[in-house]
């Protein structure tokens, strides 16, 4: 590897003292009243609260706020280039850093897609430039993503990209697929699949069951992806290769990867914050904002979702944010874009719908949140002494509408709008920089 | 009523009084002069994005004989045509002040979006295979006409359920009104989940039919051929077409129309003693006109009353 693979326009190293918040890390044990100091963007200690500050720190009042690692988001849009009217590197990653995030990881299906060095070596310029979090970004698996030719990508890889993938579209040749596994020995790199079998997706738009029968709209069957998954998955075994499973919509689907798994395949995936919270119900409304790929589906496989979440066949949490403008979205059901923003509410909406009912524990869901980037190559992040401060403090009470005062991504297609959480991101460090701070959370400099 | 925009958001007792009004215009059509003052200075906007032959003319001449002003846009030829999305026709129709806004789309759900933009009160004149409501509701006339009451009726609706709009309202329409419903059809056009959705009884086996008190034709589309939905409509029409010997006597037929003749019905029961087609197009007038009457009438802020507008100063620039 000759280059990096996160890249951000960098700035200050934030010197903090976030005092006397609940300091939260699964990972390192932490749960409890501390104080945390960051010197030079570092950790530099988490102690008893109540010291004194040091000189030229500023001080953040935290009592009665959650200080937990920064999440890491394995699956965004940010849409460049091409697409800036949706998205774009500053507005995305804005609103990453709003939602808590401390590393996105972009997709390739822009216009044109990231299939060659310098599309990919432009990108990660403007990110130098503009991104406030880091960005890894992915190349194409395929040329132009049509599936038939494989992209440059021991080239590619050496220019930065953190892994493959041509998501928005599936892989259709099992032949041309098997040719990037076999490949990615060269290259390195997780391959990371949205799986879909486009024979039996046809023109479907929701979820084939109940809802879409009444409705009279093509469906997507849960087959089309599960079936895909387990041919995916045998591939993988096969050629002893790593695979990403993108986000995971069906009980059928848990059920192939818990079986991959279990049967040796190197194999990682992850659901989305829509997917464990909404199901095809929503689609009644014929509200554009519940149209996505995939789509929701229906309760049993929701779930089946928060199972795998539980039992570890679903290894993180991806929000699949994908911006559109409201023209793409105020249209019939069927015309309208696939796909719903979800940087800025994923920590919130999941927090509300799981952790405060019970049915999920607030330890696991930080996990599943920060550790995104692991099938890339991306260790999650750690409150202890010593790491890279990536940090975000949470007001836990505080209840709030989702869009009520707007939205820091360009695009307003969040398909919760509208709805009360409980949860608000007060501030985020990502990366040793202060990248995020909620307008009314007030801070006091020693 | 606000909107017609589904059967699903009806409660019997709307759908009641929509066919008693139907029934009461069904009588001022026997008359010499067949115009009433309803609708006059209004505008109904009629916006097809598809082919509609029946549908379209009857929306037109019951608005006609409710004295409505009439505008009809057609997709072909329009600014439509040329790209502009629903939203900005609506806004630009909207300058018109239609009182009611008449609208078939491909898409479903077209109708639910225009009722957001517009103040306007709409009708869903068939959005893609969601809904097509007013056939429907002149179904359920057409047969309360016949039988005098759809309660404990055994309907069966037979064909492309998969594609259809009319089956999807028509089934809605006619459990409200008690009946009891079978859809039956090749497994491939019949839509999953439907039975559990709705309560509907699904039969693959065209025999059964022998129990129905009404049997309901679909229309079944050439296109759905090469998409292998059947193999033939040689072997569709052996399995499903209702003919003389599948049709008895005590039974009743009805279908939407356009009927492919030799294909979903045999042309001798098209115009046997049991069919109702032509019942059908009748009602479509008399219901479409109770339609238009009852958005109009029942609306929230109804138009017809309060003082005519006063005489305000003319502005620079207009003529006094």
């Amino acid at each position: 590897m000759t280059q990096k693979m996160l890249v951000s326009r960098g700035g200050e190293e934030a010197d903090l003292v976030i005092r006397g918040a609940r300091v939260f890390d699964p990972r390192e044990g932490l749960d409890d009243a501390r104080d945390l100091v960051v010197r030079g963007g570092e950790i530099a200690e988490v102690r008893d609260p109540g010291a004194e500050a040091p000189e030229g720190a500023e001080v953040v009042e935290a009592e009665g706020l959650l200080a937990l690692p920064a999440f890491v988001d394995p699956h965004v849009h940010l849409r460049v280039p091409g697409q800036e009217y949706k998205e774009d590197l500053e507005t995305g990653t804005r609103a990453a850093a709003a939602g808590g995030y401390c590393a996105v990881i972009a997709m390739a299906n822009t216009t044109p897609p990231i299939d060659s060095a310098s599309v990919l070596g432009s990108v990660r310029d403007q990110a130098e430039r503009v991104a406030s979090i880091p960005v890894g970004f992915v190349a194409n698996v395929t040329r132009g993503m049509a599936g038939e030719e494989l992209t440059e990508m021991a080239e590619l890889r050496d220019e930065g990209a953190i892994a493959f993938s041509d998501d928005g579209l599936p892989i259709r040749s099992a032949r041309v697929l098997r040719r990037a596994l076999q490949y990615q020995q060269l290259a390195g790199g997780v391959i990371a699949l949205h799986e879909e079998d486009p024979d039996l997706s046809g023109g479907g738009v929701m979820h084939e069951g109940e809802v879409s029968a009444v409705l009279g709209m093509e469906g997507v069957p849960a087959v089309s992806e599960s079936t895909m998954i387990a041919r995916d998955c045998a591939l993988a075994l096969y050629e002893d290769a790593r695979i990403h499973v993108q986000h995971l919509s069906a009980r059928a689907s848990v059920e192939a990867i818990r079986s991959a798994k279990a049967a040796g395949v190197q194999v990682t995936c992850e659901a989305s914050p829509h997917h464990l919270v909404l199901t095809d119900e929503e689609v009644r409304s014929l509200d554009a904002r519940f149209k996505m790929n995939p789509p929701l589906r229906t309760e049993d496989d929701r779930q089946a979702l928060i199972e795998g979440l539980r039992d570890g066949t679903i290894d993180c949490v991806a929000t699949d944010h994908a911006p559109h403008a409201s023209e793409e979205k105020e249209v019939p059901f069927e015309q309208a874009a696939m796909g719903v923003t979800g940087l800025e509410t994923a920590f919130a909406v999941l927090h509300t719908e799981l952790v405060v009912p019970g049915v999920l524990d607030l330890g696991t869901l930080v996990e599943k949140m920060t550790c995104g980037g692991e099938p890339f190559g991306i260790e999650a992040p750690r409150l202890g002494a010593g790491e890279r401060a990536n940090v975000v403090l949470i007001d836990p009470a505080a209840e709030w509408m989702v869009g009520e005062d707007g939205y820091e991504s360009r695009s307003h297609n969040s398909c919760f709008a509208g709805r009360e959480v409980t949860g608000r991101v007060q501030m985020t460090v990502a990366d040793g920089r202060v990248a995020f701070r909620q307008r009314s959370f007030a801070m006091g400099v020693a | 009523m606000r909107h017609l925009l589904s059967v699903e958001s009806l409660s019997r007792g709307e759908i009641e009084r929509i066919l008693d009004r139907a029934q009461a215009f069904a009588e001022v059509g026997k008359r010499d002069i067949k115009k009433v003052p309803t609708l006059r200075g209004r505008t109904v906007v009629n916006l097809f994005y598809e082919a509609s032959t029946r549908t379209s003319s009857s929306f037109e001449l019951a608005a006609k004989r409710l004295s409505a002003d009439l505008v009809s846009v057609k997709a072909a030829g329009s600014a439509i045509d040329k790209g502009e999305s629903l939203k900005d026709t609506i806004s630009t129709l909207s300058a018109y002040d239609p009182a009611i806004i008449v609208i078939r789309s491909p898409f479903a759900g077209a109708a639910d979006l225009v009722a957001r933009w517009t103040d306007a009160a709409v009708v869903n004149a068939g959005d893609g295979k969601h809904e097509h409501p007013s056939q429907a509701l002149l179904d359920v006339f057409t047969l309360r006409q016949r039988l005098g009451t759809l309660e404990g009726v055994n309907i069966w609706i037979v064909g492309d359920v998969l594609h259809s709009r009319v089956a999807r309202s028509c089934l809605i329409a006619f459990q409200a009104m008690g009946a009891e419903v079978t859809l039956c059809g090749p497994p491939t056009l019949i839509p999953r989940g439907i039975a559990e959705a709705t309560g509907a009884s699904v039969s693959h086996d065209i025999d059964g039919v022998a129990e129905a008190d009404v049997v309901y034709a679909l229309r079944m589309q050439q296109e759905r051929m090469s998409e292998s939905f059947v193999p033939s409509l040689r072997e569709y029409a052996m399995r499903y077409q209702i003919d003389s010997r599948r049709l008895t006597p005590r039974q009743l037929l009805m279908h939407p129309g356009p009927v492919n003749r030799g294909v979903e019905l045999s042309p001798e029961v098209i115009d046997s003693p049991q069919s109702l087609i032509s019942a059908q197009v009748e009602s479509g007038l008399v219901v479409r006109m109770a339609i238009l009457y009852e958005l109009h009438t029942g609306s929230d802020q109804p138009r017809t009353t309060g003082p005519e507008p006063v005489d305000t100063p003319p502005r620079i620039g207009q003529p006094a």
